[in-house]
């Protein structure tokens, strides 16, 4: 029997034949994904595995709760301040210590200026790729490019003599063979739409944008202190303020402050004048390529983020909203209790971990990581070399979290569309005219295209949103209160002898949590549920699909040696994998294979 | 790092500090911090794996020495240099994510913004253990530190930087490259965690 129904209502078949999509790195890869074909090539049985072993608890154990923000940041290089963030507020929680207003709004700035940075970055350096096709740039008219970008946007940079310099600095690149960042992609094939003077645009933009997100990062640097690596606290922000300081080493001035003001406006400029233009400009042409909806239109889940208020992180609180949907029942917003030990949980029935019985999940609290990598018998090749992995068993580095039992979706379209179900009118109001300005129905949000456009309209609030946050800074540092750091609480001569706590935020892809036990002023456990567990997870005991499994089913390839349909929908969910492909090699060693049996 | 600086030097160690020889990058930074006195001219930075991120210091750099860990298929712990355009660039759009930018991305990322730097020198050493999570640098890797700082010296001082050893080596942890417990005592002064499988 080769087909079986999931209960949260997906039908897999796994007759048709298994194409692999496997990056291939030194240390065995982040995220496989295997697939059955049917015979037109339609994908009927999805399976994601995780094929790295994360366990940062082991690495935490006995350590300094303190410090724990920063082995967290290592856990991956681009998320790296939201995991401290996520790790600082795991602490404080625990040990019952509140932060200054100041605190919290800068930490409020660094985390909005992630969301800038990071979409920003996402979707012009990974997921543009996907639509743009790089090649045929180059065959564009300059001058029938400048009309197109001018007919979308004011943004300056748009004279037909400013695309032609970049196509033959582009032609030179691609003549000398190498292809610089746009080497080894699948340019040429059918699925890629846009016409060759979109596509020179959007490289313009490309690296516009690779050009401009050095000056965001420069937030970072000014309120962490360096950058990479931003210095955080436990109790505040580690940045002293001196307003009429000039230039003194580390403390924040009135010079650097106006320097902050200014990136924010030229951020929003970058966004409203090319990001989002770029986005609804590749949208239209792509419009009717719907697929990739998943869990989208079902269970979605956001912690929410952003506290307006100092030590308050009810829902009331949170700028980005909190809040859960079930069975695509838009009209109930359910709350989210990170400590609830019904609420999340995590299991591992498919996940190479063992637990004292698999058929129950384990809430954060209570995790338990415990290697056990065990193939299945219908397992194609063995530990060394893995053809297909046998998915009715263990088959993924990642647990299975679920919420009230059910696989979410988490990231920015989780979060958009749980807003707009809150009916919040800066959630609602951008959906709803991007939707009209495409003119496509409310559904058409639940697709790779729909977590694509929700990602540019959260890049916007953000810059929004950033900029308000700035100005509650001045006019609080302004009032006279330059407190940036609670030390009552720092010497662990002050801790209970034991205390637990949960920090969150949601990182640009998605709802991050740290649940942290301290005891005799160490970390006794320490327990990470990242946006990519929630969206790559594997099944569960009762076989319910996660996300990334879910969005691929159904979805048709026009070559499954060439999967680039595979990619675009993956791409739209901002996966994060751990960082660790930084190993050079001679000749640039392949990063994805594809195999087709 | 300061914008009008002319003649600007990067020393950048890249890789992951929680993956055993991943770290070595890093770690050869942290050396080097700790042993030599840098001429105001050369920034040490601590690159951990931000990839694509790293493109505007490489850019600002007139001259760049990166620490890596290679896969140049050699004995476990054997060094190399490579200078220039030997040094390989690379970058793919079939990546799964964009966290799995390498540095050669970075590289070409320079290249193609124009503003790489005119001198480039990568010192690397052959991994042996790139597998075990929370492990620390395995032996014949770590057996190559001083060697490694031995070599960036000598490579700077052939772009006319000195930098003469400390008569006291600053401490274990000293504050402003790492973290916290991020240092190489603080972070392998413990049990390593169980590697999978």
């Amino acid at each position: 029997m080769s087909t079986m129904s999931t209960p949260n209502g997906f039908t897999l078949d796994t007759a048709g034949r298994r194409v692999v999509v496997d990056p291939v790195t030194r240390i065995e890869g982040h995220l496989r994904l295997e697939l059955n074909v049917d015979d037109d090539n339609v994908v009927r049985n999805a399976v994601s595995t995780g094929t790295m072993w994360r366990g940062l608890e082991l690495i935490l154990k006995g350590r300094d709760p303190r410090d724990a923000w920063a082995f967290t940041q290592r856990i991956c290089g681009v998320c790296t301040g939201t995991h401290a963030l996520t790790s600082v507020r795991a602490v404080e929680d625990a040990l019952g210590i509140d932060i200054p207003a100041n605190a919290n709004t800068i930490r409020n700035i660094m985390q909005l200026t992630l969301y800038v940075h990071d979409h920003l970055v996402h979707f012009y350096h990974l997921h543009a790729l996907d639509w743009v096709d790089v090649v045929s740039a180059l065959s564009a008219d300059p001058k029938q490019t400048s009309a197109l970008a001018q007919s979308i946007s004011s943004w300056p940079m748009s004279s037909p003599g400013y695309f032609r310099d970049l196509q033959g600095r582009l032609k030179a690149f691609v003549d000398s063979g190498q292809l610089g960042p746009f080497r080894n992609a699948y340019w040429g094939h059918p699925a890629y739409r846009l016409p060759p003077e979109a596509n020179l645009m959007a490289v313009a933009h490309y690296l516009e944008a690779l050009d401009f997100q050095k000056e965001i990062v420069k937030i970072h640097a000014i309120f962490g202190g360096k950058n990479p690596h931003p210095n955080w606290l436990v109790g505040g922000v580690p940045c002293p303020i001196n307003l009429d300081g000039t230039g003194a080493v580390g403390a924040i001035n009135m010079e650097r402050l106006n320097m902050v003001g200014s990136i924010i406006d030229q951020s929003v400029a970058f966004i409203e004048q090319v990001y989002i233009p770029d986005l609804l400009a590749i949208a239209s042409v792509y419009k009717d390529w719907m697929h990739g909806g998943g869990l989208s239109s079902m269970n979605l889940l956001s912690y929410g983020d952003m506290p307006a208020r100092p030590n308050d992180y009810s829902a009331d609180s949170l700028m980005l909203p909190r809040g859960a949907i079930v069975g695509g029942d838009l009209s109930t917003v359910h709350e989210v209790d990170l400590k609830d030990p019904q609420q999340i949980q995590e299991f591992v029935m498919h996940s190479w971990y063992r637990y004292p019985d698999e058929s129950q999940g384990l809430h954060p609290f209570d995790g338990v990581t415990e290697p056990a990598f065990q193939l299945g018998p219908n397992t194609d090749g063995d530990a060394t070399r893995i053809n297909a992995v046998d998915e009715a068993a263990k088959y993924s580095w990642l647990k299975a979290p679920r919420w009230r039992g059910h696989a979410m979706e988490v990231g920015p379209l989780a979060r958009f569309v749980i807003g707009y179900a809150q009916g919040k009118p800066e959630f609602k109001e951008p959906v709803e005219a991007t939707l009209r300005h495409l003119d496509v129905p409310v559904s058409a949000l639940f697709s790779t295209l729909g977590r694509t456009a929700a990602r540019g309209l959260e890049c916007q609030w953000a810059a929004h949103a950033l900029k308000a946050e700035f100005q509650t800074l001045i006019a609080t540092l302004k009032a006279g209160d330059t407190a940036t750091a609670n030390t009552d609480l720092w010497a662990p001569s002050t801790w209970p002898k034991s205390a637990r706590g949960a920090g969150f935020t949601e990182a640009p892809r998605g709802a991050l949590g740290h649940w942290v036990e301290i005891e005799n002023t160490k970390i006794k456990n320490y327990q990470c549920v990242v946006p990519t567990t929630w969206n790559g997870s594997p099944r569960d005991p009762a076989g319910n699909i996660g996300a990334f499994e879910a969005a691929l089913l159904d979805t048709p390839l026009h070559d499954p040696e060439q999967p680039l349909e595979i990619l675009r929908t993956i791409h739209s969910f901002d996966p994060c994998l751990a960082c660790s492909t930084h190993v050079m090699t001679p000749d640039g060693r392949e990063r994805s294979s594809v195999v087709v049996r | 790092m300061t914008d009008d600086q002319t003649n600007r030097t990067l020393v950048l160690g890249i890789g992951n500090l929680l993956w055993a020889d991943e770290g070595f990058g890093v770690r050869c930074v942290e050396a080097l911090h700790r042993h030599h006195i840098l001429p105001e001219a050369v920034t040490l930075m601590d690159g951990g794996t931000q990839g694509l991120y790293l493109v505007q210091h490489v850019r600002a750099a007139d001259a760049l020495l990166v620490f890596d860990a290679v896969d140049y298929g050699l004995t476990p712990g054997e060094m190399i240099v490579v200078r220039g355009a030997d040094v390989p660039r690379f970058t793919g759009a079939k990546k799964m994510s964009l966290h799995q930018t390498g540095f050669q991305d970075v590289l070409s990322a320079a290249d193609l913004m124009g503003g790489a730097p005119a001198r480039l020198t990568l010192i690397g050493v052959q991994a042996a253990d790139l597998e075990t999570w929370g492990g620390p640098l395995s032996e014949p890797v770590r057996a190559r530190l001083d060697e490694a700082v031995r070599l960036a010296v000598a490579e700077l001082a052939a772009w006319g930087l000195g930098a003469p050893i400390r008569p006291d080596p600053l401490p274990e942890g000293a504050a402003g490259l790492l973290a916290p417990g991020l240092d190489l005592a603080a972070f392998e002064g413990r049990p390593r965690a169980f590697p999978p499988a």
